[in-house]
C-alpha cells in the first residue's frame, strides 16, 4: 500500500447523495478471481450514459471524488474500494461516508476525507467553474484546497496514521512477528499439520 | 489467588493470544489470534491469493493449510471438464494457487475432495482445543471438537495465509443446556433447528455457543457437528462442545491424529477443555430433550420451523410486527396457507446431502428408513456424500445399493444442492425436503423452495411424497 501524505489532482463532483456500493460496482463484478483490474466496474451503470461525469473531459482523468453525503452505504463488497482504487481515485470527499466503507478504503489505501456540506458544495461550485481545477489534500494538516476554498477535513488519528505509513492490515499484523514466531516456538508437538501428506 | 473459573471457549481463546488488545479511550483493542487450522476453498480464496502475490508476500504456513474443492464442483461426470466458465475458472485458479504456494489440495476424484468441514475431521486435522478458520460460515461444524472454529471473510483469509493469525475482538458466551434423552426418529438436526426456532435467527449474535447437557453428551460425533455447523444459523459466531470420551475415541487412528506420547499428551490437554465449575456465561438457554419431536421449516429463514406435528403457522398470531411482516412474505413465497398440516405438505425433491447431514451416519440413517421400500414415484431423491471418502465407505456397506434400489440418485461428493452454485439445482417453484442449513429464497435454485429437516424425514418424505415423520414409515398408519 503507498502511503499517502499529500495529494493533488483533478476534482470530480459528483452530485449526489446515497450512492450505495451497488452503483459503485454492480454485482456481476463480483465473480471475478482478481483483486485488481476493476477500473471498467467502476460506476459501470453510469458510464452507459455519455452524460456522466466521468465520460467527460477533463473529469475522466480525476483523482479526487467529490460526492453528496452518504457515500458507500449497501452492500459490504470491499470490491467497492478496489473499483475506486484502481480507476485512479486516492481520494473520495464527502460529508457522511458509510462505516464499512470507510474502514474498507482505509484497509486499501482510499483517503475518506470528511468535509462539511457546506464546503463540499463550494468545492462543486469552483470544479463546475473550472473543470479541471485541481484539488489538494494533505494529511498532515487535515486540509483540503480548491480554488478559493480552503478547508479541513475530520479523519481519526489511527486511519491518519494508517495511511500515512501506507500501512495495510497484515503489515500491521507483521509488526508482531517476532511475537508470532515465539507462539509458534511454543505450541504443543501434537498439534496437527497438514503436511507431509499422510494419507 | 485462585484463577477465575473460565468457559470452554475462554480457554481455547486464552491459549490461542499472541498478542493483547490494549485499553485505550475505554475501548479494547482486538487480540492477535494464531490460527492452528486454516482451510481453503475455491470460491473465496482466489483474491486472497492474488493479494499475497501482489505484497510480494509469502504463505507463512503452507503446514497449517489445506485445500478442496467443493462449492462449484459438479456430482456427476466428474471427470468431464466442469461445463459453468466462471466455476471452472475458480477451481483452475485454486489449484494453480496451490501449486504455487505449496498447500496440500483434494481435488475432484481424490478420496479426501469433499465439502471442506466433512474432510477436516475425516483427517483427523480437526482436533479438540484448536482454532480453525476457513472462508466459509459453516466452519462452525468443528466446535463439535471443542474448537473455536469461525467463518471468515476474503480479506481476513488473506491475513492468516500471510501471518496465521488474526485480530479478534472477544466475544460473549450462550449455554445451550439440552438435558433429556431424544425420542426415537427424532435427531440431532431436530434439536438444532428447534434452538434457531427459540432464539431466533439473530438470537447468538455476538455470542459463541456451548451446548452441554445430558442430551448432547448422548451424541454422535457426527451428529454434534450437525448442531455446531447451524449455530452460524442463530446468528452466533461460532458453537462448541466440550470433548469428551466420545470426541477422542473418534479421533483416535484417523491419519493426522496423534500417536504415542503426542496422543497421551494431546488426551491430557484435551481434558482440561471443559467449562469450569462457577464459571459464568453471559446467557443461557435450557432446552428439554424429552419434548422434543421431529422438526420441519415452514418459512425462508432456518428459525421459521415447527414440530412435523403441527400446521402452518398464521401470520396473524406473530406479536412481533416485523415477524409478523417476514412470515407474511416467507407463506407467500413458500406457497403455502396458514392452518396446513406440515404432513399435508408434498414436495418435488428430496435431497440428502450438505456439510450439515452428508456423513456416514446420516446416510446409514437415511438407508434404514427406505430399506426394502419404494420411492414416491412423483418424488426425485438426490443423495450426494459429503466426500468422496464417506461416498466410498457407503459403497463398502452397500448403502449405495439400497439408495438405488428405492430409486435415489447417487452422485459424487460436493456442496451439491445446499446452494445454487453448481448444476444441481431446483427448478423455479419446486419444493424440497432438504438435509442441508439454509432455506432461504433461492438458495437451492432460483424460485426454489425449502423444507430443511433431518437425515430420517428426508427418507420418510421420499417414502410418502409428503413431510413425513420416520414414525409415519415404519408403523402402518391406524385404521
Ligand atoms: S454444503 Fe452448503 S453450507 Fe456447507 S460448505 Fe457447502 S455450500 Fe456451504
Amino acid at each position: 500500500m503507498e502511503p499517502i501524505t499529500t495529494h493533488t489532482g483533478i476534482g470530480v463532483p459528483l452530485k449526489q447523495g446515497n450512492v450505495d456500493t451497488d452503483q459503485i460496482i454492480p454485482a456481476v463484478y463480483l465473480k471475478r478471481v482478481t483483486k485488481t483490474g476493476f477500473d471498467d466496474a467502476l460506476f459501470a451503470s453510469w458510464r452507459k450514459k455519455p452524460e456522466f461525469i466521468l465520460n467527460q473531459e477533463p473529469y475522466r482523468h480525476g483523482s479526487v471524488l467529490v460526492a453528496g453525503p452518504d457515500f458507500g452505504t449497501g452492500s459490504s463488497r470491499e470490491h467497492a474500494v478496489w473499483a475506486l482504487r484502481d480507476y485512479g481515485f486516492k481520494v473520495v470527499i464527502s460529508s457522511r461516508f458509510a462505516d464499512i466503507f470507510y474502514g474498507n478504503a482505509a484497509k486499501n489505501g482510499v483517503l475518506a476525507a470528511k468535509v462539511a456540506q457546506p464546503d463540499v458544495e463550494l468545492i462543486w461550485k469552483e470544479l463546475e467553474k473550472e473543470p479541471g481545477t485541481e484539488i489538494t489534500v494533505s494529511l498532515e494538516d487535515c486540509t483540503v484546497r480548491c480554488g478559493s476554498v480552503d478547508t479541513t477535513f475530520d479523519i481519526d488519528n489511527y486511519t491518519r496514521w494508517r495511511l500515512m505509513e501506507g500501512l495495510d492490515d497484515i503489515s500491521l499484523t507483521l509488526r508482531h512477528e517476532d511475537a508470532i514466531t515465539r507462539f509458534e516456538e511454543t505450541r504443543p508437538g501434537f498439534k496437527p499439520k497438514t503436511l507431509p501428506v499422510k494419507v | 489467588m485462585a484463577e477465575k473459573p473460565l468457559t470452554l471457549a475462554e480457554k481455547v481463546w486464552r491459549d490461542h493470544v499472541v498478542v493483547r488488545g490494549e485499553d485505550k479511550d475505554g475501548q479494547r483493542s482486538p487480540d492477535l489470534i494464531y490460527i492452528d487450522l486454516h482451510m481453503v476453498h475455491e470460491v473465496t480464496s482466489p483474491q486472497a491469493f492474488e493479494g499475497l502475490r501482489l505484497a510480494g508476500r509469502p504463505l507463512r504456513r503452507p503446514d497449517l493449510t489445506i485445500a478442496t474443492e467443493d462449492h462449484n464442483t459438479p456430482t456427476l461426470e466428474i471427470d468431464k471438464p466442469i461445463a459453468d466458465p466462471i466455476s471452472r475458472k475458480q477451481v483452475d485458479t485454486l489449484r494453480a494457487n496451490a501449486e504455487e504456494f505449496g498447500v496440500r489440495i483434494h481435488s475432484l476424484g481424490d478420496e479426501n475432495q469433499g465439502i471442506v468441514h466433512v474432510v477436516g475431521p475425516q483427517l483427523g486435522l480437526t482436533q479438540p482445543g484448536m482454532t480453525i478458520v476457513c472462508g466459509d460460515s459453516h466452519t462452525s461444524t468443528h466446535g463439535a471438537f471443542g474448537s473455536l472454529a469461525m467463518g471468515i471473510g476474503t480479506s481476513e483469509v488473506e491475513h492468516v495465509l500471510a501471518t496465521q493469525t488474526l485480530p479478534l475482538k472477544p466475544f460473549k458466551t450462550m449455554a445451550i443446556t439440552v438435558n433429556g434423552t431424544l425420542k426415537p426418529g427424532v435427531s440431532s438436526k431436530d434439536i438444532i433447528l428447534a434452538v434457531i426456532a427459540k432464539i431466533g435467527t439473530g438470537g447468538g449474535q455476538g455470542y459463541v455457543l456451548e451446548y452441554r447437557g445430558s442430551a448432547i453428551e448422548q451424541l454422535s460425533m457426527e451428529a454434534r457437528m450437525t448442531i455446531c455447523n447451524m449455530s452460524i444459523e442463530a446468528g452466533a459466531r461460532a458453537g462448541m462442545i466440550a470433548p469428551d470420551e466420545t470426541t477422542f475415541e473418534y479421533v483416535k487412528g484417523r491419519p493426522h491424529a496423534p500417536t504415542g506420547e503426542d496422543w497421551e499428551a494431546a488426551v491430557e490437554y484435551w481434558r482440561s477443555l471443559r467449562t469450569d465449575e462457577g464459571a459464568q456465561f453471559d446467557a443461557e438457554v435450557i432446552i428439554d430433550a424429552d419434548e422434543l419431536e421431529p422438526f420441519v421449516t415452514w418459512g425462508t429463514n432456518p428459525g421459521q420451523g415447527v414440530s412435523l406435528n403441527d400446521v402452518v403457522p398464521d401470520p396473524k398470531n406473530f406479536h412481533d410486527p416485523g415477524e409478523r411482516e417476514s412470515a407474511e412474505r416467507a407463506l407467500q413465497y413458500m406457497d403455502l396457507e396458514p392452518g396446513t398440516a406440515m404432513k399435508d405438505i408434498r414436495v418435488d425433491t428430496v435431497f440428502l446431502g450438505s456439510c450439515t447431514n452428508a456423513r456416514l451416519e446420516d446416510l446409514r440413517a437415511a438407508a434404514e428408513i427406505i430399506r426394502g421400500r419404494q420411492k414416491d414415484p412423483d418424488v426425485r431423491m438426490i443423495v450426494v456424500p459429503g466426500s468422496h471418502k464417506v461416498r466410498l465407505d457407503a459403497e463398502a456397506e452397500g448403502l449405495d445399493e439400497i439408495f438405488k434400489d428405492f430409486g435415489a440418485e447417487w452422485r459424487f461428493a460436493g456442496c451439491s444442492m445446499c446452494l445454487g452454485m453448481n448444476p444441481d439445482q431446483l427448478a423455479e417453484g419446486e419444493r424440497c425436503a432438504s438435509t442441508s442449513n439454509r432455506n432461504f429464497e433461492g438458495r437451492q435454485g432460483k424460485g426454489g423452495r425449502t423444507h430443511l429437516v433431518s437425515p430420517v424425514v428426508a427418507a420418510a418424505t421420499a417414502v410418502r411424497g409428503t413431510l413425513s415423520a420416520p414414525s409415519d414409515v415404519l408403523q402402518p398408519v391406524p385404521a
